[in-house]
Protein backbone atom coordinates (compact mmCIF):
# COMPACT_ATOMS: atom_id res chain seq x y z
CA UNK A 1 0.00 0.00 0.00
CA UNK A 2 2.85 2.54 1.00
CA UNK A 3 4.41 1.65 -2.33
CA UNK A 4 1.37 2.40 -4.17
CA UNK A 5 0.75 5.99 -2.60
CA UNK A 6 4.45 6.97 -3.10
CA UNK A 7 4.17 5.54 -6.54
CA UNK A 8 0.87 7.65 -7.46
CA UNK A 9 2.26 10.71 -5.22
CA UNK A 10 5.24 10.32 -7.81
CA UNK A 11 3.15 10.05 -10.72
CA UNK A 12 1.28 13.44 -9.63
CA UNK A 13 4.38 15.63 -9.66
CA UNK A 14 4.50 15.94 -14.09
CA UNK A 15 0.63 16.11 -13.65
CA UNK A 16 0.70 19.16 -11.46
CA UNK A 17 3.58 20.53 -13.76
CA UNK A 18 1.85 20.16 -16.68
CA UNK A 19 -0.84 22.22 -14.93
CA UNK A 20 0.76 24.55 -13.57
CA UNK A 21 2.54 25.63 -16.63
CA UNK A 22 -0.94 25.53 -18.37
CA UNK A 23 -2.11 28.01 -16.11
CA UNK A 24 1.22 29.98 -16.30
CA UNK A 25 0.79 29.57 -19.84
CA UNK A 26 -2.79 31.03 -20.04
CA UNK A 27 -1.65 34.45 -17.68
CA UNK A 28 0.83 35.16 -20.24
CA UNK A 29 -1.10 34.56 -23.28
CA UNK A 30 -3.74 37.62 -22.08
CA UNK A 31 -3.35 40.47 -24.70
CA UNK A 32 -1.80 43.79 -22.92
CA UNK A 33 0.20 44.26 -20.74
CA UNK A 34 -0.53 43.84 -17.28
CA UNK A 35 1.83 46.82 -16.26
CA UNK A 36 -0.32 49.03 -18.31
CA UNK A 37 -3.05 47.92 -17.04
CA UNK A 38 -2.15 48.48 -13.06
CA UNK A 39 -0.64 51.98 -13.51
CA UNK A 40 -3.90 52.75 -15.45
CA UNK A 41 -4.91 54.44 -18.76
CA UNK A 42 -2.61 57.46 -19.84
CA UNK A 43 -0.28 56.77 -17.31
CA UNK A 44 3.49 57.60 -17.77
CA UNK A 45 6.05 55.19 -19.61
CA UNK A 46 8.41 55.69 -16.67
CA UNK A 47 5.93 54.22 -14.46
CA UNK A 48 5.06 51.59 -16.62
CA UNK A 49 8.23 50.18 -16.93
CA UNK A 50 8.91 50.38 -13.56
CA UNK A 51 5.44 48.65 -12.33
CA UNK A 52 7.10 45.90 -14.95
CA UNK A 53 10.53 45.84 -13.55
CA UNK A 54 9.01 45.28 -10.29
CA UNK A 55 6.60 42.09 -11.18
CA UNK A 56 9.57 40.85 -13.12
CA UNK A 57 7.65 41.04 -16.83
CA UNK A 58 11.08 42.36 -17.92
CA UNK A 59 12.31 39.04 -17.58
CA UNK A 60 12.83 36.42 -20.04
CA UNK A 61 9.50 34.14 -20.11
CA UNK A 62 11.79 31.03 -19.17
CA UNK A 63 13.21 33.18 -15.77
CA UNK A 64 9.54 34.30 -15.56
CA UNK A 65 8.34 30.70 -15.10
CA UNK A 66 11.14 29.39 -12.63
CA UNK A 67 10.39 32.88 -10.33
CA UNK A 68 7.07 31.41 -10.26
CA UNK A 69 7.51 27.92 -9.98
CA UNK A 70 10.39 29.04 -6.71
CA UNK A 71 6.96 31.42 -5.49
CA UNK A 72 4.81 28.85 -5.28
CA UNK A 73 6.63 26.22 -3.46
CA UNK A 74 7.55 29.26 -0.79
CA UNK A 75 3.76 29.18 -0.83
CA UNK A 76 4.21 33.04 -2.10
CA UNK A 77 0.91 32.88 -4.68
CA UNK A 78 1.24 36.93 -6.13
CA UNK A 79 -0.19 39.79 -5.34
CA UNK A 80 -3.54 41.18 -6.08
CA UNK A 81 -3.46 43.97 -8.99
CA UNK A 82 -6.84 45.02 -7.31
CA UNK A 83 -5.45 45.54 -3.13
CA UNK A 84 -1.89 44.82 -3.55
CA UNK A 85 -2.60 42.34 -0.84
CA UNK A 86 -1.37 39.14 -0.97
CA UNK A 87 -3.96 36.87 -2.84
CA UNK A 88 -3.05 33.32 -0.56
CA UNK A 89 -4.89 36.00 1.92
CA UNK A 90 -7.82 36.10 0.30
CA UNK A 91 -7.93 32.42 -0.51
CA UNK A 92 -7.21 31.79 2.76
CA UNK A 93 -10.04 33.30 4.04
CA UNK A 94 -12.45 31.89 1.17
CA UNK A 95 -11.55 28.13 1.44
CA UNK A 96 -13.40 27.20 4.43
CA UNK A 97 -16.66 28.77 2.78
CA UNK A 98 -16.02 26.72 -0.54
CA UNK A 99 -15.39 23.82 1.64
CA UNK A 100 -18.34 24.40 4.10
CA UNK A 101 -20.31 24.27 0.73
CA UNK A 102 -18.88 20.97 -0.69
CA UNK A 103 -19.59 19.07 2.51
CA UNK A 104 -22.96 20.90 3.00
CA UNK A 105 -23.93 19.78 -0.42
CA UNK A 106 -22.98 15.84 -0.07
CA UNK A 107 -24.20 15.51 3.29
CA UNK A 108 -27.86 16.32 1.55
CA UNK A 109 -26.87 14.27 -1.26
CA UNK A 110 -26.40 11.19 1.21
CA UNK A 111 -29.46 12.19 3.04
CA UNK A 112 -31.67 11.56 0.01
CA UNK A 113 -29.89 8.89 -1.86
CA UNK A 114 -29.95 6.78 0.67
CA UNK A 115 -33.12 6.15 1.98
CA UNK A 116 -34.21 6.50 -2.24
CA UNK A 117 -31.87 4.19 -3.37
CA UNK A 118 -32.31 1.34 -0.89
CA UNK A 119 -35.97 1.84 -0.85
CA UNK A 120 -35.90 1.68 -4.77
CA UNK A 121 -33.47 -1.75 -4.70
CA UNK A 122 -35.61 -3.07 -2.47
CA UNK A 123 -39.06 -2.35 -4.24
CA UNK A 124 -38.01 -2.52 -7.95
CA UNK A 125 -40.19 -1.48 -10.40
CA UNK A 126 -43.09 -0.77 -7.71
CA UNK A 127 -44.47 2.80 -7.64
CA UNK A 128 -41.45 3.97 -5.27
CA UNK A 129 -39.34 2.46 -7.54
CA UNK A 130 -40.62 4.72 -10.19
CA UNK A 131 -40.68 8.06 -8.22
CA UNK A 132 -36.99 7.66 -8.04
CA UNK A 133 -35.99 6.64 -11.12
CA UNK A 134 -38.12 10.29 -12.00
CA UNK A 135 -36.25 12.05 -9.53
CA UNK A 136 -32.90 10.60 -10.50
CA UNK A 137 -33.61 12.15 -14.35
CA UNK A 138 -34.57 15.70 -13.06
CA UNK A 139 -31.86 15.41 -10.63
CA UNK A 140 -29.42 14.98 -13.38
CA UNK A 141 -30.69 17.14 -16.07
CA UNK A 142 -31.84 20.11 -14.17
CA UNK A 143 -28.87 22.86 -14.30
CA UNK A 144 -28.06 24.51 -10.79
CA UNK A 145 -28.80 27.82 -11.96
CA UNK A 146 -32.03 27.08 -12.59
CA UNK A 147 -32.91 24.64 -9.44
CA UNK A 148 -31.60 27.64 -7.20
CA UNK A 149 -33.43 30.35 -8.73
CA UNK A 150 -36.35 28.25 -8.49
CA UNK A 151 -35.63 27.05 -4.74
CA UNK A 152 -35.04 30.86 -3.57
CA UNK A 153 -38.72 31.89 -5.44
CA UNK A 154 -40.08 28.81 -3.17
CA UNK A 155 -38.32 29.15 0.53
CA UNK A 156 -37.01 32.74 0.68
CA UNK A 157 -39.83 34.89 -1.52
CA UNK A 158 -42.98 33.22 -1.26
CA UNK A 159 -41.66 31.81 1.88
CA UNK A 160 -39.02 33.91 3.57
CA UNK A 161 -37.58 30.54 5.61
CA UNK A 162 -33.97 30.75 4.15
CA UNK A 163 -31.85 33.69 3.31
CA UNK A 164 -32.08 34.81 -0.28
CA UNK A 165 -28.22 35.09 -0.15
CA UNK A 166 -24.89 35.78 1.95
CA UNK A 167 -23.17 33.79 4.42
CA UNK A 168 -23.87 35.48 7.62
CA UNK A 169 -27.15 33.37 9.08
CA UNK A 170 -25.11 30.48 9.60
CA UNK A 171 -26.81 26.62 9.15
CA UNK A 172 -30.08 28.70 7.46
CA UNK A 173 -27.54 30.55 4.82
CA UNK A 174 -26.06 27.08 4.23
CA UNK A 175 -29.45 25.24 3.40
CA UNK A 176 -30.52 26.58 0.28
CA UNK A 177 -26.96 26.38 -1.45
CA UNK A 178 -26.41 22.85 -0.37
CA UNK A 179 -29.40 21.47 -1.40
CA UNK A 180 -28.85 23.10 -5.07
CA UNK A 181 -25.42 21.96 -5.54
CA UNK A 182 -26.47 18.64 -3.32
CA UNK A 183 -29.66 17.68 -5.74
CA UNK A 184 -27.22 16.48 -8.88
CA UNK A 185 -25.25 14.24 -6.87
CA UNK A 186 -27.78 12.93 -4.63
CA UNK A 187 -29.61 12.05 -7.86
CA UNK A 188 -26.71 10.23 -9.19
CA UNK A 189 -25.82 8.18 -5.86
CA UNK A 190 -29.44 7.16 -5.89
CA UNK A 191 -29.03 5.45 -9.12
CA UNK A 192 -25.94 4.41 -8.13
CA UNK A 193 -26.83 2.74 -4.82
CA UNK A 194 -30.31 1.09 -6.59
CA UNK A 195 -28.36 -0.77 -9.16
CA UNK A 196 -25.80 -1.53 -7.15
CA UNK A 197 -28.09 -3.08 -4.12
CA UNK A 198 -30.19 -4.56 -6.37
CA UNK A 199 -27.09 -6.56 -8.03
CA UNK A 200 -26.03 -7.63 -4.90
CA UNK A 201 -29.78 -8.68 -3.88
CA UNK A 202 -29.22 -10.81 -6.19
CA UNK A 203 -26.81 -12.93 -5.46
CA UNK A 204 -26.46 -16.16 -3.85
CA UNK A 205 -25.10 -15.48 -0.53
CA UNK A 206 -28.11 -13.02 -0.01
CA UNK A 207 -30.39 -16.24 -1.10
CA UNK A 208 -28.39 -18.21 1.45
CA UNK A 209 -28.47 -16.13 4.61
CA UNK A 210 -32.37 -15.97 3.98
CA UNK A 211 -32.35 -19.57 3.64
CA UNK A 212 -30.18 -20.39 6.58
CA UNK A 213 -32.88 -18.13 8.71
CA UNK A 214 -31.42 -14.48 8.92
CA UNK A 215 -34.34 -12.03 8.51
CA UNK A 216 -34.87 -10.47 5.21
CA UNK A 217 -33.50 -7.43 6.71
CA UNK A 218 -30.83 -8.15 8.05
CA UNK A 219 -29.72 -9.87 5.01
CA UNK A 220 -29.96 -6.77 3.33
CA UNK A 221 -28.69 -4.27 5.81
CA UNK A 222 -25.47 -6.48 7.07
CA UNK A 223 -24.63 -8.60 4.25
CA UNK A 224 -25.70 -6.51 0.72
CA UNK A 225 -25.59 -3.43 1.49
CA UNK A 226 -22.25 -3.50 2.83
CA UNK A 227 -20.85 -5.11 -0.99
CA UNK A 228 -22.68 -2.45 -2.48
CA UNK A 229 -21.56 0.35 -0.91
CA UNK A 230 -18.16 -0.28 -2.33
CA UNK A 231 -19.03 1.44 -5.67
CA UNK A 232 -20.86 3.64 -3.85
CA UNK A 233 -18.15 5.50 -1.73
CA UNK A 234 -15.81 5.75 -5.12
CA UNK A 235 -18.15 7.65 -6.76
CA UNK A 236 -18.92 9.85 -3.70
CA UNK A 237 -15.45 10.58 -3.19
CA UNK A 238 -14.64 11.42 -7.14
CA UNK A 239 -17.99 13.42 -7.27
CA UNK A 240 -16.33 15.15 -4.33
CA UNK A 241 -14.06 17.03 -6.99
CA UNK A 242 -17.04 17.92 -9.12
CA UNK A 243 -18.51 19.30 -6.55
CA UNK A 244 -15.82 21.87 -6.03
CA UNK A 245 -16.35 22.88 -9.59
CA UNK A 246 -20.10 23.32 -9.12
CA UNK A 247 -19.11 25.34 -6.50
CA UNK A 248 -18.21 28.27 -9.20
CA UNK A 249 -21.89 28.41 -9.72
CA UNK A 250 -23.86 28.05 -6.83
CA UNK A 251 -21.81 30.45 -4.74
CA UNK A 252 -22.49 32.99 -7.81
CA UNK A 253 -26.75 31.98 -7.34
CA UNK A 254 -26.40 32.58 -3.56
CA UNK A 255 -23.23 35.44 -3.48
CA UNK A 256 -21.73 33.31 -1.26
CA UNK A 257 -18.11 34.22 -0.60
CA UNK A 258 -15.71 31.29 -1.47
CA UNK A 259 -13.50 30.43 -3.59
CA UNK A 260 -15.62 30.17 -6.95
CA UNK A 261 -17.33 33.67 -6.50
CA UNK A 262 -14.13 35.19 -5.94
CA UNK A 263 -12.37 33.58 -9.06
CA UNK A 264 -15.57 35.51 -11.05
CA UNK A 265 -14.93 38.28 -9.68
CA UNK A 266 -11.23 38.35 -9.91
CA UNK A 267 -11.81 37.72 -13.85
CA UNK A 268 -14.44 40.56 -13.97
CA UNK A 269 -11.79 43.30 -12.42
CA UNK A 270 -9.09 41.70 -14.21
CA UNK A 271 -7.23 40.77 -11.46
CA UNK A 272 -5.08 37.93 -13.43
CA UNK A 273 -2.79 37.16 -10.26
CA UNK A 274 -5.55 36.13 -8.55
CA UNK A 275 -7.52 34.66 -10.90
CA UNK A 276 -3.89 32.29 -11.64
CA UNK A 277 -4.28 31.79 -7.66
CA UNK A 278 -7.83 30.84 -7.45
CA UNK A 279 -7.80 28.36 -10.88
CA UNK A 280 -4.63 26.81 -8.77
CA UNK A 281 -6.20 25.93 -5.89
CA UNK A 282 -9.22 24.62 -6.92
CA UNK A 283 -7.24 22.44 -9.44
CA UNK A 284 -4.78 21.56 -7.12
CA UNK A 285 -7.51 20.48 -4.54
CA UNK A 286 -8.86 19.03 -7.43
CA UNK A 287 -6.56 16.35 -7.68
CA UNK A 288 -6.18 15.99 -4.31
CA UNK A 289 -9.37 14.68 -3.91
CA UNK A 290 -9.70 12.00 -7.07
CA UNK A 291 -6.24 10.62 -5.66
CA UNK A 292 -7.54 9.74 -1.89
CA UNK A 293 -10.49 8.52 -3.89
CA UNK A 294 -8.08 6.55 -5.79
CA UNK A 295 -6.27 5.43 -2.59
CA UNK A 296 -10.36 4.87 -1.30
CA UNK A 297 -10.99 1.88 -3.52
CA UNK A 298 -8.10 -0.10 -1.37
CA UNK A 299 -8.97 0.48 1.66
CA UNK A 300 -12.91 -0.23 0.91
CA UNK A 301 -12.59 -3.30 -0.81
CA UNK A 302 -9.64 -5.66 0.07
CA UNK A 303 -10.30 -7.63 -2.88
CA UNK A 304 -8.83 -4.84 -5.25
CA UNK A 305 -5.59 -4.81 -4.97
CA UNK A 306 -3.31 -1.80 -5.38
CA UNK A 307 -0.58 -3.22 -7.46
CA UNK B 1 -34.50 0.77 -41.57
CA UNK B 2 -33.91 -1.83 -39.31
CA UNK B 3 -31.99 0.18 -36.70
CA UNK B 4 -34.58 2.92 -36.99
CA UNK B 5 -37.29 0.89 -36.48
CA UNK B 6 -35.66 -0.46 -33.31
CA UNK B 7 -34.05 2.75 -31.74
CA UNK B 8 -38.04 3.63 -32.12
CA UNK B 9 -39.43 1.27 -29.85
CA UNK B 10 -37.07 2.72 -27.16
CA UNK B 11 -38.82 4.93 -25.26
CA UNK B 12 -35.82 6.93 -24.22
CA UNK B 13 -34.66 7.45 -27.62
CA UNK B 14 -38.22 8.82 -28.99
CA UNK B 15 -38.64 10.63 -25.99
CA UNK B 16 -34.85 12.70 -26.74
CA UNK B 17 -35.41 12.55 -30.52
CA UNK B 18 -38.89 14.76 -30.11
CA UNK B 19 -37.33 16.91 -27.67
CA UNK B 20 -34.26 17.31 -30.00
CA UNK B 21 -36.34 18.14 -33.33
CA UNK B 22 -38.23 20.61 -31.08
CA UNK B 23 -34.99 22.33 -30.59
CA UNK B 24 -33.73 22.15 -34.03
CA UNK B 25 -36.90 23.53 -35.48
CA UNK B 26 -37.58 26.07 -33.24
CA UNK B 27 -33.45 27.20 -33.71
CA UNK B 28 -33.90 26.90 -38.09
CA UNK B 29 -37.56 28.48 -37.84
CA UNK B 30 -36.86 30.90 -35.30
CA UNK B 31 -37.94 34.01 -37.78
CA UNK B 32 -40.80 32.14 -38.62
CA UNK B 33 -41.88 30.99 -35.00
CA UNK B 34 -40.86 33.83 -32.76
CA UNK B 35 -44.14 36.42 -32.26
CA UNK B 36 -41.51 39.34 -32.28
CA UNK B 37 -38.40 40.60 -33.19
CA UNK B 38 -36.07 39.33 -30.16
CA UNK B 39 -34.40 42.84 -29.28
CA UNK B 40 -37.34 44.87 -30.44
CA UNK B 41 -37.36 46.88 -26.83
CA UNK B 42 -40.97 47.99 -25.24
CA UNK B 43 -39.42 50.10 -22.03
CA UNK B 44 -42.92 50.98 -21.12
CA UNK B 45 -44.19 47.38 -20.18
CA UNK B 46 -40.56 46.19 -18.44
CA UNK B 47 -41.38 42.93 -16.26
CA UNK B 48 -44.90 42.51 -17.48
CA UNK B 49 -46.66 39.07 -16.71
CA UNK B 50 -47.23 36.36 -19.87
CA UNK B 51 -50.38 37.40 -21.31
CA UNK B 52 -52.13 36.26 -24.72
CA UNK B 53 -50.34 38.85 -26.15
CA UNK B 54 -46.68 37.50 -24.88
CA UNK B 55 -47.18 34.56 -24.01
CA UNK B 56 -44.27 33.82 -21.69
CA UNK B 57 -44.06 37.87 -20.55
CA UNK B 58 -41.63 40.67 -20.92
CA UNK B 59 -37.83 41.09 -19.91
CA UNK B 60 -36.17 43.98 -18.20
CA UNK B 61 -35.86 45.87 -21.50
CA UNK B 62 -39.41 44.82 -22.31
CA UNK B 63 -38.05 42.42 -24.71
CA UNK B 64 -40.49 39.52 -25.76
CA UNK B 65 -39.37 36.37 -23.65
CA UNK B 66 -40.10 33.48 -25.92
CA UNK B 67 -39.07 35.60 -28.93
CA UNK B 68 -35.79 35.46 -27.25
CA UNK B 69 -36.17 31.84 -26.15
CA UNK B 70 -37.05 30.89 -29.42
CA UNK B 71 -33.75 32.84 -30.97
CA UNK B 72 -31.43 31.54 -27.71
CA UNK B 73 -31.91 27.93 -29.47
CA UNK B 74 -30.73 28.97 -32.14
CA UNK B 75 -27.21 30.21 -30.37
CA UNK B 76 -27.53 26.74 -27.94
CA UNK B 77 -27.35 24.44 -30.73
CA UNK B 78 -24.54 26.81 -32.85
CA UNK B 79 -22.45 26.48 -29.74
CA UNK B 80 -23.10 22.66 -29.10
CA UNK B 81 -22.90 21.42 -32.81
CA UNK B 82 -19.46 23.57 -33.49
CA UNK B 83 -18.58 22.32 -30.28
CA UNK B 84 -19.30 18.87 -31.18
CA UNK B 85 -17.82 18.67 -34.70
CA UNK B 86 -14.67 20.59 -33.45
CA UNK B 87 -13.71 18.21 -30.56
CA UNK B 88 -14.84 15.20 -32.39
CA UNK B 89 -12.32 16.45 -35.43
CA UNK B 90 -9.29 16.88 -33.40
CA UNK B 91 -9.76 14.19 -31.17
CA UNK B 92 -10.79 11.26 -33.45
CA UNK B 93 -7.90 12.73 -35.85
CA UNK B 94 -5.32 12.60 -32.75
CA UNK B 95 -6.84 9.69 -31.26
CA UNK B 96 -6.88 7.35 -34.36
CA UNK B 97 -3.09 8.85 -34.94
CA UNK B 98 -1.92 7.54 -31.70
CA UNK B 99 -3.64 4.52 -31.11
CA UNK B 100 -2.58 3.49 -34.73
CA UNK B 101 1.49 4.87 -34.75
CA UNK B 102 2.17 3.98 -30.84
CA UNK B 103 5.23 5.42 -30.05
CA UNK B 104 6.18 8.91 -28.96
CA UNK B 105 3.23 10.69 -30.78
CA UNK B 106 1.39 8.63 -28.56
CA UNK B 107 2.98 9.37 -25.41
CA UNK B 108 2.49 12.66 -26.00
CA UNK B 109 -0.74 13.22 -26.91
CA UNK B 110 -1.88 10.59 -23.87
CA UNK B 111 0.06 12.91 -21.35
CA UNK B 112 -1.84 16.17 -22.32
CA UNK B 113 -4.93 14.73 -22.43
CA UNK B 114 -3.78 13.62 -18.62
CA UNK B 115 -3.15 16.82 -18.14
CA UNK B 116 -6.34 18.21 -19.58
CA UNK B 117 -8.45 15.34 -17.72
CA UNK B 118 -7.08 15.90 -14.56
CA UNK B 119 -8.17 19.95 -14.85
CA UNK B 120 -11.57 20.05 -13.83
CA UNK B 121 -13.29 20.55 -17.20
CA UNK B 122 -15.46 23.76 -16.63
CA UNK B 123 -12.57 25.60 -15.09
CA UNK B 124 -10.39 25.03 -17.54
CA UNK B 125 -12.92 26.56 -19.88
CA UNK B 126 -13.57 29.30 -17.20
CA UNK B 127 -9.58 30.21 -17.67
CA UNK B 128 -9.54 30.12 -21.31
CA UNK B 129 -12.67 32.45 -21.66
CA UNK B 130 -10.77 35.15 -19.41
CA UNK B 131 -8.03 35.14 -20.97
CA UNK B 132 -9.61 34.78 -24.36
CA UNK B 133 -12.23 37.51 -23.41
CA UNK B 134 -15.92 36.91 -23.19
CA UNK B 135 -17.74 36.02 -27.00
CA UNK B 136 -19.71 33.03 -28.66
CA UNK B 137 -16.78 32.45 -30.75
CA UNK B 138 -14.22 32.31 -27.34
CA UNK B 139 -16.12 29.75 -25.88
CA UNK B 140 -16.92 27.48 -28.98
CA UNK B 141 -12.74 27.40 -28.80
CA UNK B 142 -12.57 27.11 -24.95
CA UNK B 143 -14.96 24.24 -25.03
CA UNK B 144 -13.68 22.66 -27.87
CA UNK B 145 -10.10 22.53 -26.44
CA UNK B 146 -11.48 20.70 -23.14
CA UNK B 147 -13.97 18.62 -25.59
CA UNK B 148 -11.57 16.43 -27.67
CA UNK B 149 -9.98 14.58 -24.60
CA UNK B 150 -12.89 12.28 -24.68
CA UNK B 151 -13.03 11.62 -28.17
CA UNK B 152 -9.34 10.98 -28.45
CA UNK B 153 -8.81 8.52 -25.81
CA UNK B 154 -12.05 6.53 -26.96
CA UNK B 155 -10.68 6.13 -30.40
CA UNK B 156 -7.23 5.64 -29.34
CA UNK B 157 -8.66 2.52 -27.14
CA UNK B 158 -11.14 1.29 -30.14
CA UNK B 159 -8.26 1.47 -32.55
CA UNK B 160 -5.75 -0.38 -30.41
CA UNK B 161 -8.14 -3.31 -30.73
CA UNK B 162 -9.01 -2.77 -34.15
CA UNK B 163 -5.88 -2.28 -35.71
CA UNK B 164 -5.15 -6.23 -34.29
CA UNK B 165 -8.07 -7.42 -36.55
CA UNK B 166 -7.12 -9.10 -39.63
CA UNK B 167 -9.17 -7.01 -41.85
CA UNK B 168 -6.95 -4.31 -41.81
CA UNK B 169 -3.78 -6.57 -41.24
CA UNK B 170 -4.75 -7.56 -44.97
CA UNK B 171 -5.29 -3.75 -45.83
CA UNK B 172 -2.20 -3.66 -45.21
CA UNK B 173 -1.05 -6.97 -46.42
CA UNK B 174 -2.02 -5.42 -49.61
CA UNK B 175 -0.54 -2.61 -49.97
CA UNK B 176 -2.67 0.03 -48.49
CA UNK B 177 -1.21 3.15 -47.00
CA UNK B 178 -1.53 3.70 -43.37
CA UNK B 179 -4.11 6.72 -44.25
CA UNK B 180 -6.57 4.92 -46.05
CA UNK B 181 -6.16 1.71 -43.52
CA UNK B 182 -7.16 4.27 -40.98
CA UNK B 183 -10.12 6.04 -43.08
CA UNK B 184 -11.30 3.56 -45.06
CA UNK B 185 -10.92 0.50 -42.68
CA UNK B 186 -10.35 1.28 -39.09
CA UNK B 187 -12.30 4.35 -38.69
CA UNK B 188 -16.06 2.80 -40.01
CA UNK B 189 -15.10 0.37 -37.17
CA UNK B 190 -14.87 2.78 -34.32
CA UNK B 191 -17.33 5.41 -34.92
CA UNK B 192 -20.25 3.77 -32.90
CA UNK B 193 -19.24 4.98 -29.50
CA UNK B 194 -18.24 8.04 -30.93
CA UNK B 195 -21.75 9.13 -32.48
CA UNK B 196 -23.36 8.55 -29.18
CA UNK B 197 -20.41 10.38 -27.44
CA UNK B 198 -21.21 13.27 -29.70
CA UNK B 199 -24.90 13.29 -28.79
CA UNK B 200 -24.47 13.16 -25.15
CA UNK B 201 -21.43 15.49 -26.01
CA UNK B 202 -23.98 18.54 -27.69
CA UNK B 203 -26.25 18.22 -24.30
CA UNK B 204 -22.79 19.04 -22.10
CA UNK B 205 -21.45 21.91 -24.67
CA UNK B 206 -25.31 23.63 -24.60
CA UNK B 207 -24.94 23.41 -20.69
CA UNK B 208 -21.69 24.26 -20.72
CA UNK B 209 -22.09 27.26 -23.04
CA UNK B 210 -25.27 28.32 -20.34
CA UNK B 211 -23.24 28.10 -17.33
CA UNK B 212 -20.52 30.25 -19.11
CA UNK B 213 -23.54 32.46 -20.10
CA UNK B 214 -24.93 32.98 -16.89
CA UNK B 215 -21.42 33.69 -15.09
CA UNK B 216 -21.21 36.62 -17.52
CA UNK B 217 -18.19 34.67 -19.75
CA UNK B 218 -20.28 33.74 -22.66
CA UNK B 219 -22.34 35.18 -25.41
CA UNK B 220 -22.56 38.81 -24.54
CA UNK B 221 -25.59 41.27 -25.04
CA UNK B 222 -28.09 41.81 -26.90
CA UNK B 223 -27.42 38.28 -28.55
CA UNK B 224 -30.19 36.31 -26.79
CA UNK B 225 -28.47 33.46 -24.83
CA UNK B 226 -30.99 30.89 -22.15
CA UNK B 227 -28.25 31.37 -20.15
CA UNK B 228 -27.50 34.92 -20.06
CA UNK B 229 -31.36 35.46 -19.96
CA UNK B 230 -31.31 33.66 -16.81
CA UNK B 231 -28.68 35.90 -15.36
CA UNK B 232 -30.76 39.04 -15.94
CA UNK B 233 -33.41 37.12 -14.56
CA UNK B 234 -31.96 36.47 -11.35
CA UNK B 235 -31.73 39.90 -10.38
CA UNK B 236 -36.05 40.00 -10.41
CA UNK B 237 -36.82 37.28 -8.74
CA UNK B 238 -39.85 37.90 -6.50
CA UNK B 239 -40.74 40.86 -9.00
CA UNK B 240 -40.96 38.83 -12.14
CA UNK B 241 -40.07 35.54 -11.61
CA UNK B 242 -41.14 34.39 -15.06
CA UNK B 243 -37.57 35.70 -16.13
CA UNK B 244 -35.66 33.23 -14.67
CA UNK B 245 -37.90 30.60 -15.03
CA UNK B 246 -38.75 29.83 -18.78
CA UNK B 247 -35.09 30.17 -19.77
CA UNK B 248 -34.65 27.81 -17.33
CA UNK B 249 -36.91 25.09 -17.89
CA UNK B 250 -35.99 25.70 -21.81
CA UNK B 251 -32.32 24.59 -21.00
CA UNK B 252 -33.42 21.75 -19.10
CA UNK B 253 -35.63 20.37 -21.98
CA UNK B 254 -32.93 20.66 -24.62
CA UNK B 255 -30.40 19.48 -22.13
CA UNK B 256 -32.70 16.23 -21.21
CA UNK B 257 -33.74 15.63 -24.76
CA UNK B 258 -30.15 14.81 -25.93
CA UNK B 259 -29.25 12.75 -23.13
CA UNK B 260 -32.52 10.74 -23.61
CA UNK B 261 -31.46 10.51 -27.26
CA UNK B 262 -27.57 9.65 -26.30
CA UNK B 263 -28.82 7.03 -23.07
CA UNK B 264 -31.31 5.55 -25.89
CA UNK B 265 -28.55 5.17 -28.39
CA UNK B 266 -26.53 3.28 -26.09
CA UNK B 267 -29.13 0.98 -25.22
CA UNK B 268 -29.51 0.56 -29.16
CA UNK B 269 -26.14 -0.35 -30.52
CA UNK B 270 -25.82 -2.42 -27.35
CA UNK B 271 -26.03 -5.90 -28.91
CA UNK B 272 -27.26 -7.56 -25.64
CA UNK B 273 -29.75 -4.66 -25.53
CA UNK B 274 -30.76 -5.92 -29.16
CA UNK B 275 -31.50 -9.30 -28.04
CA UNK B 276 -33.64 -8.25 -25.50
CA UNK B 277 -36.06 -6.36 -27.78
CA UNK B 278 -36.32 -9.45 -30.00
Amino acid sequence: MTQYIVRRLLQMIPITLGILTLIFSLIHLIPGDPAVQIAGEGARPEDVQIIRKSLGLDQPLWKQYVTYLTNLAKGDLGRSFRTNESVAKEIALRYPATMQLAFGAMLVALLVAFPLGIISAIYRNSWIDNVARFFALIGVSMPSFWFGPLLIIAFSINRPWFPVSGREEGWKSLVLPSLTMGLALSAILTRMIRVSLAEELNQLYVTTAIAKGVTRGRAIFRHALKNALIPVITILALQFGSLLTGAIITEQIFSWPGLGRLLINSITTRDYPQVQASILVIALTYIMVNFISDLLYGVVDPRIKLE
Amino acid sequence: MKTLKLLLKNFAFTAGLLLTLLLVIGALAAPLLAPHDPNEQDTARRLEEPSNAHPLGLDDLGRDVLSRIVYGARVSLRVGFSVVVLASLIGVTLGAISGYFGGIVDTLVMRLCDILLAFPGILLAIALVAVLGPSLNNVILALATIGWVGYARLVRGQVLKVREMEYVVAAKALGAKSPRVILRHVLPNVINPVIVMATLGLAGAILAEASLSFLGLGVQPPTPSWGAMLTSGRRYLGLANHLAIFPGAAIMLAVMGLNFLGDGLIDALDPKYRKEIR
